[in-house]
C-alpha cells in the first residue's frame, strides 16, 4: 500500500517525502477536528452523570 | 498474490494501530489542554465581568452580620456558564465554570449543572457533573475531598461556601444522589446541598463517585472574598 503510494508520487525522493508528510499532517488534522470528537462522543468512556435506567 | 495481500493487510493493521494510539493521545491530552484553556478563559471573563466597577471591600467586617439571603439565580439556556466553582483542595488557583446542562457538549465547557436541580445557595440540591479525566478534567481529584473541605460557588452577585459532608460510589442509574434531599427522593428539603458526580473508577464509566456538601455561608460579593478562599 505504501509502496504503491510511493511509486504514484512524481519527482525526486525529497519531494515525495514532503508530499507524504503534508498528507499525513492533513490526515491527523482531520482526525483531531472531525473524526476523533465524533468517535469520543459515541464511546462516552468518561461519562460522569447519573441518569435514569 | 498472497504475499502482496498479506503485505497490504499488515500495513492497514499498522495504520489502524497508529490511529488508535493517536486517538488515545488526543483524548487524554489534547482535549484536556484545549478544554482546560477554554474553561480558564471563561472563568477569567466571568470574574472580570462580576468584579468590574466596585472595588473589593475590606476583608474584615466590623461585626459579624447575619448571612444575606441567597439571590435567586435564573437558570440560563443550556450550555451557558452562570457560576464559577472553587475548591481549595484541588489547588489554590482551581476555578472552573459551571454551565447549565449535563450533556456531552456542556461537560466539555466546564462542570455541568443538572437541569431541574436547585440553583446555588437555595434549599434543595445544587447538583453538578464533571469529567474526572479528559476535557479539562475538572473533577480529577474528586476522590481527594475530605470531610469539612470547602467547595465555593461564585455567582454574579454572591459567594456560597459549602462544606463536604459525605461521599459514595454508586451505580450510574442511582439518580437519588441528586434528589433535593440527597439519597432520599421524595422528601421535602430543608437544607441547601451541593452534589458532585464524576465517573469512577478513573478512565471508566462503570460507577459514579459522588460527593455531598452542605451550605455553610452566603456572602455578598461586595463583602469581599469568602474566608475559605482567602485562607487558601
Amino acid at each position: 500500500m505504501y509502496a504503491w503510494w510511493w511509486r504514484l508520487l512524481p519527482g525526486p525522493w525529497w519531494l515525495r517525502a514532503l508530499v507524504s508528510l503534508l498528507v499525513a499532517a492533513a490526515v491527523v488534522a482531520l482526525c483531531f477536528t472531525v473524526v476523533f470528537p465524533l468517535v469520543a462522543d459515541r464511546l462516552a468512556i468518561n461519562d460522569g452523570t447519573v441518569d435514569g435506567p | 498474490m498472497l504475499r502482496r495481500t498479506t503485505g497490504v493487510v499488515g500495513e492497514l493493521l499498522v495504520t489502524a494501530g497508529v490511529l488508535t494510539l493517536l486517538f488515545v493521545a488526543w483524548q487524554l491530552w489534547w482535549t484536556d489542554l484545549s478544554s482546560g484553556r477554554a474553561q480558564a478563559a471563561t472563568v477569567a471573563s466571568l470574574e472580570e465581568r462580576w468584579t468590574a466597577g466596585d472595588a473589593p471591600a475590606p476583608a474584615q467586617p466590623a461585626q459579624p452580620e447575619p448571612d444575606p439571603a441567597p439571590d435567586l439565580v435564573v437558570a440560563p439556556p443550556a450550555g451557558e456558564a452562570f457560576a464559577v466553582l472553587y475548591v481549595p483542595r484541588f489547588g489554590a488557583d482551581y476555578a472552573v465554570p459551571v454551565v447549565e446542562g449535563t450533556g456531552t457538549e456542556e461537560l466539555k465547557d466546564g462542570v455541568g449543572h443538572y437541569e431541574e436541580t436547585a440553583m446555588p445557595g437555595v434549599v434543595g440540591n445544587f447538583a453538578l457533573a464533571g469529567h474526572r479525566v479528559t476535557y479539562g478534567k475538572p473533577f480529577h481529584l474528586v476522590a481527594d475531598l475530605q470531610e469539612g473541605d470547602a467547595v465555593v460557588v461564585g455567582t454574579a452577585t454572591q459567594w456560597f461556601t459549602y462544606r463536604v459532608r459525605s461521599w459514595d460510589v454508586v451505580r450510574p442509574q442511582q439518580v437519588s444522589v441528586i434528589a433535593p434531599v440527597p439519597d432520599r427522593p421524595g422528601e421535602e428539603p430543608t437544607q441547601a446541598w451541593l452534589t458532585m458526580t464524576a465517573c469512577h473508577p478513573m478512565h471508566s464509566a462503570r460507577e459514579r463517585y459522588v460527593v455531598h456538601a452542605l451550605l455553610e455561608s452566603v456572602r455578598d460579593r461586595s463583602a469581599g472574598d469568602p474566608p475559605a478562599l482567602a485562607a487558601g
